[in-house]
């Protein structure tokens, strides 16, 4: 369960910015962007988030994920890809293994809706 | 009248934890010391590696480990007699090391040596082929070991494990007569996710292949600038046969 791990660095994040207001804010919504290429399951990313901040200044918060696709680039003929496992994650046009990540890797916390 | 603000963060999710991570790389680098990660699903063989290769470098290398394990300090003590400083870090409920257990690890290590003395740090995270990956500890190197015998197809069903290691060592080679596994179809498994890292079969077990995981060990070391405390007594490490990779 290390998305309860997760959580936690996302609070600590988030009382870091916290403190930096002079008057605590209410946090609406807080945006994240979770590439399809990490160990993180939304889904269990959302319910660990749910149980941590019961009852604590976040309680409004909403999380939202947007899921980013792993797109690797073939450095062979330059297109990019969307990387298939059941293909060994090669490049669909000549099975050149996966070189470049484009995007995918992303654990981010893009933006704070705040009032 | 309700009115939001946006702040545009644009930060890691892990930011606590990578900060965590800066600070003990910068410790590390302040000592001199080459810190490596040993990562894998449960009974690997991380614990027997580190065993034969604490034992291979033993005089030409100043060693600790740092010794990850959920709930129990068996590990630790398979470790000591070995000569080198071993602490124990029980993580409890969680299924991977973070940057403030090794923090904290750091500190026992004080009370048992000069970190400033050791060459090499060895962290064995807890076996687990999915989180560790995620979390960095403050490591100069990650290696995964996979053994032959959890199958071919480990490298891409958990996939950032291998794409995350510099080094992988497909171990316990000395069992291929015994399981189905195709040791070039794992290892190309590897590259296909991961085409630039070190992959290498090895037996903890025979002794196949340490040789040329331990000259791979002594090539990152050189080329982080760092040298042997005395020379080597046996140039080239272990002398065993070596198996290879197609
Ligand atoms: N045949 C054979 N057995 C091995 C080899 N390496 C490890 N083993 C066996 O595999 C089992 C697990 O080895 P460990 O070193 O405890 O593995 P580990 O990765 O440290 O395990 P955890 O820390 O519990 O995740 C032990 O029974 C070892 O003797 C090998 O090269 N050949
Ligand atoms: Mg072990
Ligand atoms: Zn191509």
């Amino acid at each position: 369960m290390h998305e309860v791990d997760m959580t936690r660095c996302l609070l600590q994040a988030l009382e870091d910015w916290r403190d930096q207001h002079p008057v605590q804010p209410c946090v609406e919504q807080v945006h994240l962007l979770v590439g399809e290429f990490t160990c993180v399951e939304p889904s269990q990313l959302r319910l660990s988030f749910a149980a941590a901040v019961k009852d604590t200044w976040l309680a409004a918060a909403q999380l939202s994920i947007t899921s980013v696709p792993l797109v690797g680039k073939c450095l062979v003929c330059g297109n990019s890809y969307r990387p298939d496992p059941a293909c060994g994650y090669a490049s669909p046009c000549c099975g050149h293994p996966m070189e470049t990540i484009l995007s995918g890797r992303e654990l981010k916390i893009q933006r704070i809706d705040y009032s | 009248m309700h009115m939001s603000i946006s702040d545009t963060m644009n930060i890691s999710l892990l930011a606590a934890n990578d900060q965590q991570a800066q600070h003990n790389r910068q410790q590390f680098d302040a000592w001199g010391l080459f810190c490596i990660n040993v990562m894998s699903s449960p009974g690997a063989g991380k614990t027997i590696l580190l065993e034969q290769t604490l034992r291979a470098l033993h005089g030409t290398h100043a060693m600790a480990v740092l010794e990850g394990d959920m709930t129990t300090q068996l590990d630790a003590q398979r470790l000591t007699g070995l000569g080198v400083p071993v602490v124990p870090i029980t993580t409890g409920r969680a299924c991977h090391l973070d940057a403030a257990m090794v923090s904290t690890g750091l500190s026992l290590l004080r009370q048992q040596c000069d970190p400033a003395s050791l060459d090499l740090l060895w962290v064995e995270n807890v076996g687990n082929l999915v989180c560790p990956a995620e979390f960095a500890v403050g490591e100069h190197c990650k290696l995964a070991l996979l053994s032959v015998t959890e199958g071919e197809d480990k490298p891409l069903k958990y996939p950032v494990m291998f794409r995350e290691a510099d080094c992988v060592l497909i171990t316990k080679v000395d069992l291929l007569p015994h399981v189905p596994a195709d040791l070039g179809r794992m290892g190309r498994h590897v590259r296909q996710i991961n085409p630039h890292c070190g992959v290498f079969p090895v037996s903890a077990l025979t002794g196949a292949g340490l040789g040329d995981w331990l000259a791979w060990l002594g090539q990152q070391l050189l080329a982080q600038g760092r040298h042997h405390r005395n020379p080597p007594q046996h140039p080239g490490g272990l002398q065993r046969p070596s198996v290879t990779v197609t």
